[in-house]
């Protein structure tokens, strides 16, 4: 009757499934928004400027409009009133200071990048010809391009404002409750204990997904459709509608394709709003596609923090104390959760431990550079290596080993549920396990001893290891909490469950994948739920025509928010599909239960099958009164908390004393991550998250000149690894189930970046601790280790980072290196 | 305008093509062979690679013009028959990949690498894909595909 694949037990969850996405992907039959061609499409080209801060004084159009081919030129002053403004979704204090953010600059631009003009024209090539005939006259403003020279307010980057200071934020564990005062606790220190002082520079990074952003909008039909290289499409849906005065009704957005995000396309873009104006004026399907270097440069970075930290601790090594002081720079505007990033990393400094006391500042500022927004672990990244920096050096403090002086001051497995003092309610862990098995898979023992050897031989090439025990928080989230933090939106996602005639399984989900693997993943567990087949589960997502509610994916949050919706929409299936059966098997629906994708009535050997009922249930001859002829359902769900996924990660790094060149010998990561669903899939993200915060650590690092151009704006400059860079990584895991999730899981997306860069710096400067080096300025290139060795300290730009301590009259100077940062 | 003639996955093809125009332009705008695609515009990304006359070339580095007369294979005229090539299977089955946009590129490139050495060692495979950038996958699943292709397919990994 039914066309339907045997339904097997509930085997699916645990499965290493290969993806049901691959087939289209290895072949090429892909849907980039790029490779979108609709019937009389127009190109657009960006004008971008040049300058970091100025003032428009003129701009002439006339060359490229007379151009072959080309439709129209527009500048900001011609879209002004219809081309809405980009939103601040989490103005993090109520006083809050943010310029106005237009698409495109109708008389300033604050960052070299911003778009000035947009050529339409009939290809590609031809818009890019034009675009270099628009003649635009700046004046040029000072530009301030240092986060700590801003926060001096001597050069300002949007005048008006009065100050480059956007938002303070506090959190204080004395005021909060949830532990001491901080500064007693320092002063103790310093009288008879130890106090660890640090300035850190998280350096500004790139997102560098590989496929460029793109955004194609037709608005020939009835709705708006937009299509757009986004993780987003429901919040850039909301905020189209919310800035454009288009009703929300008429605007479609679809997410196809998506290549790569890590945050980079957790945004609102000047160049979608910009396209969508112009399709509007011209009423013509209009794309635009960036190039890599305007991607670099325009699309948003992430990290580019200084970071002040000062830890208590008793002789013995407990901390007694962590005061976190923070610059943040929120480059020329305030982006979609711009401010909110550092916050994001507030409730982590703490990370594992019982820290008694602990405060965090925070400071937003603004400088003339691109905006920066979420990358890859958003805030938790530059929080987990503050901490995890200055537990090693509360080691070396103390003189005991680095798991050590971590054992001393973690959470133990007895103690969960436990309340952190950034008031946080961790759930589950079991820190001790993952460290064991981390150390076995690693043979720390024997490394160690390898280190001592070549450490008493003193070998040119010197041995490291590095140590991250980390935690973050998943599954961003329940929404009260971010009403609490001022955040605009909820945190709750969407799900839909369409049983169909013919035994097939819809699953519509508001959470849109780019590269994670949702229709493999969430197929297995619908197919667990339902007791239907693997195969017989489509997973649709990325189309608000389709997935009408959704927040989307970022934060970790697809499987521990978007996947309890999918299965609560399940259970809700099943409730629905029982009185329906129990009908069809002239039962009692008391008697009927469901198993293994059966209706069975107790005790007895009748029963059928969900798919059988689906079909009756479209037939709609035969069901009882009083319900609707339909088992389809749908479910919000809205979490009860963050996950706090953790792991141990350990690192060998090996260092020429000679020439500062580092190579990286070993790295076992031990990953608690609740239930793991697809282990494939997990190792996956894992090995992917890894490089990133490997890179960090290593290579990357977005560096302007002095007068505020991106240096670093292309793969020539910008220095992603490739695969000769990087080696193979020994992953494990242990489980502990996250008790706030009905599956168990607490996500994976981010934890590898948040975890490894602190493993591989502690590496480096484990290796060289013997020379006098305590620090190496990320990225650790071989001319700042060399630069550390040879200066016996923290050596070159990282003097800054060594100094004894804050006096309030002797602030930590700038470092110069890195050309402006 | 100049007229080209070449083969494209097996079929013959002619067109009138402006001399500045890039292969990849030609594979993706004249022909809709929209598998090959994009990634950056230094020739640093490898994203767009395909085979000229069975050797690996970034698209994007090779004029229109100058594939006149030749063949070249995209990563749509590598299954044959349905059935996924080898290296492409290996991919599949290691989790070579994710967002999936490298993946042409990395395909190409891999099956020109096994042409060369079919039996490579894991830092023989890391320098041979050194050209080519994967944001997702660390690298790590990759090269464990390109082991797979070569230990489970033999010669025919790298043969077209």
């Amino acid at each position: 009757m039914t066309a339907t694949a045997e339904a097997p037990a509930a085997t699916e969850i645990g499965k290493d499934r290969r993806r049901k996405e691959d087939q289209r992907l290895l072949t090429g039959r892909t849907r980039w928004t790029d490779n979108l061609t609709l019937p009389g499409m127009l190109h657009l080209a960006m004008v971008r400027s040049p300058h970091a801060h100025a003032t428009i004084a003129s701009i002439d159009t006339s060359a490229a409009r007379n151009a072959t081919n080309v439709v129209a030129v527009v500048t900001g002053q011609d879209i002004a009133d219809t081309q809405g403004v980009m939103i601040n979704a989490w103005p993090i204090t109520p006083d809050q200071k943010a310029p106005a953010h237009p698409p495109m600059a109708v008389d300033r631009v604050a960052f070299a990048g911003e778009v000035v003009a947009v050529v339409i024209a009939r290809s590609a090539a031809e818009a890019r010809d034009a675009a270099e005939l628009v003649d635009v006259q700046f004046d040029e403003l000072p530009a301030v391009l240092d986060l700590q020279e801003a926060a001096k307010d001597t050069v300002l980057a949007h005048p008006d404002l009065e100050t480059n200071k956007s938002a303070f934020w506090r959190f204080d564990s004395a005021e909060a409750g949830t532990g001491g005062n901080v500064d007693e606790a320092i002063e103790k220190a310093r009288a008879d204990g130890i106090v660890i002082e640090r300035e850190i520079d998280q350096q500004r990074l790139i997102p560098a997904f590989m496929e460029p952003r793109s955004v194609v909008v037709d608005p020939t039909g009835e709705q708006i459709t937009i299509w757009s290289s986004t993780q987003i499409p429901h919040i850039v849906r909301f905020a189209l509608a919310a800035t454009t005065g288009v009703a929300e009704s008429k605007i479609r957005v679809v997410a196809p394709d998506v290549g790569g995000g890590f945050g980079g396309k957790l945004a609102v873009t000047p160049e979608e709003w910009i396209t969508f104006a112009v399709a509007r004026r011209v009423q013509k399907p209009v794309k635009y596609t960036e190039t890599r270097s305007e991607s670099l440069q325009s699309a948003h970075h992430g990290r580019a923090q200084h970071q002040r930290l000062t830890l208590a601790a008793t002789k013995d090594g407990r901390v007694t104390g962590l005061k976190v002081e923070l610059i943040a720079d929120l480059g020329a505007y305030v982006a979609l959760v711009g401010g909110g990033i550092p916050l994001l990393g507030a409730f982590m400094y703490n990370a594992i431990y019982k820290f008694p006391a602990y405060r965090f500042d925070c400071q937003t500022v603004f400088t003339n550079k691109t905006f920066t927004d979420a990358y890859r672990g958003a805030g938790r990244p530059e929080a987990t290596y503050a901490v995890e920096r200055l537990m090693d050096e509360l080691a070396s403090e103390v003189g005991v080993d680095p798991l050590e002086i971590r054992q001393r001051n973690w959470i133990t497995h007895e103690e969960f549920p436990f309340t952190t003092v950034a008031g946080m309610t961790y759930d589950s862990g079991n820190y001790e396990a993952a460290t064991a098995k981390a150390k076995e898979m690693f043979g720390y023992d024997d490394l160690r001893a390898e280190q001592r050897q070549r450490r008493d031989a003193g070998d040119r090439v010197q041995l490291g290891i590095g140590v991250s025990t980390f935690t973050e928080m998943c599954g961003l989230a329940p929404s009260r909490v971010l009403g609490s933090l001022d955040y605009g939106a909820g945190g709750w996602d969407h799900a839909g469950i369409r049983m169909l005639a013919t035994g097939k399984v819809e699953v519509v989900v508001g959470v849109s994948p780019h590269g994670q693997g949702h229709e493999t993943a969430f197929s297995q567990i619908v197919a667990d739920r339902l007791g239907v087949a693997f195969d017989d589960v489509e997973v649709l997502h990325g189309d608000t025509q389709i997935s009408h509610k959704g927040m989307d994916t970022y934060g970790s949050r697809s499987l521990v928010v978007g996947a309890e919706a999918v299965v609560r929409a399940a259970d809700k299936v099943i409730e629905k599909a029982k009185p329906i059966a129990a009908h069809l098997l002239e039962a009692n629906v008391d008697d009927v239960e469901f198993a293994a994708g059966r209706f069975g009535v107790k005790g007895t050997d009748q029963g059928m099958g969900i798919a059988d009922v689906a079909l009756a249930t479209f037939a709609a001859h035969n069901y009882p009164e009083g319900i609707e002829p339909n088992i389809d359902a749908e479910s919000t769900y809205d979490p009860v908390n963050f996950s706090f996924p953790h792991g141990t990660h350990l690192c060998a790094m090996e260092v020429d004393t000679e020439t500062g060149q580092t190579t990286m010998r070993r790295y076992v990561c031990v990953d608690d991550i609740g239930t793991i669903i697809n282990p494939l899939i997990v190792g996956g993200q894992v090995h992917g998250g890894l490089v990133q915060g490997i890179a960090q650590a290593l290579w990357e690092e977005a560096v302007y000149d002095e007068s505020g151009t991106l240096v670093s704006g292309s793969f020539v400059d910008y220095l992603l690894p490739t695969s000769a860079d990087t080696i193979s990584f020994e992953t494990g895991h242990t489980t502990s189930p996250s008790s706030y999730t009905m599956l168990g899981t607490k996500g994976v997306g981010e934890a590898g970046t948040i975890a490894s860069t602190p493993a591989v710096v502690n590496a480096i400067v484990d290796a060289l601790r013997h020379l006098g080096v305590n620090d190496v300025r990320m990225p650790c290139t071989p001319e700042r280790v060399w630069k550390a060795i040879h200066s016996a300290g923290s050596g070159g730009a990282t003097e800054g980072a060594a100094m004894p301590h804050f006096d309030e009259a002797e602030p930590g100077q700038p470092s110069t290196e890195g050309a402006g940062q | 305008m100049t007229k080209i003639s070449l083969t494209v996955d097996g079929a013959q093809v002619s067109d009138d093509v402006e001399p500045r125009m890039l292969l990849v332009q030609y594979l993706r705008e004249k022909l809709g062979k929209t598998g090959t695609v994009i990634g950056c515009d230094t020739s640093n990304c490898g994203a767009c690679t395909v085979h000229l006359d069975g050797r690996s070339v970034k698209s994007c580095n090779v004029l229109a013009v100058q594939a006149d007369g030749h063949e070249v294979t995209t990563i749509e005229g590598l299954a044959r028959n349905g059935e996924l090539h080898p290296v492409q299977e290996a991919f599949r089955e290691c989790h070579g990949l994710q967002c999936g946009f490298c993946t042409p590129g990395m395909i190409m490139q891999s099956v020109d690498l096994l042409n060369e050495n079919p039996h490579p060692t894991e830092a023989e495979v890391r320098v041979g894909l050194e050209g080519n950038l994967c944001r997702c996958t660390g690298y790590h699943n990759i090269v464990k595909s390109v082991l797979y292709a070569a230990e489970h397919s033999g010669e025919k990994a790298g043969v077209q």
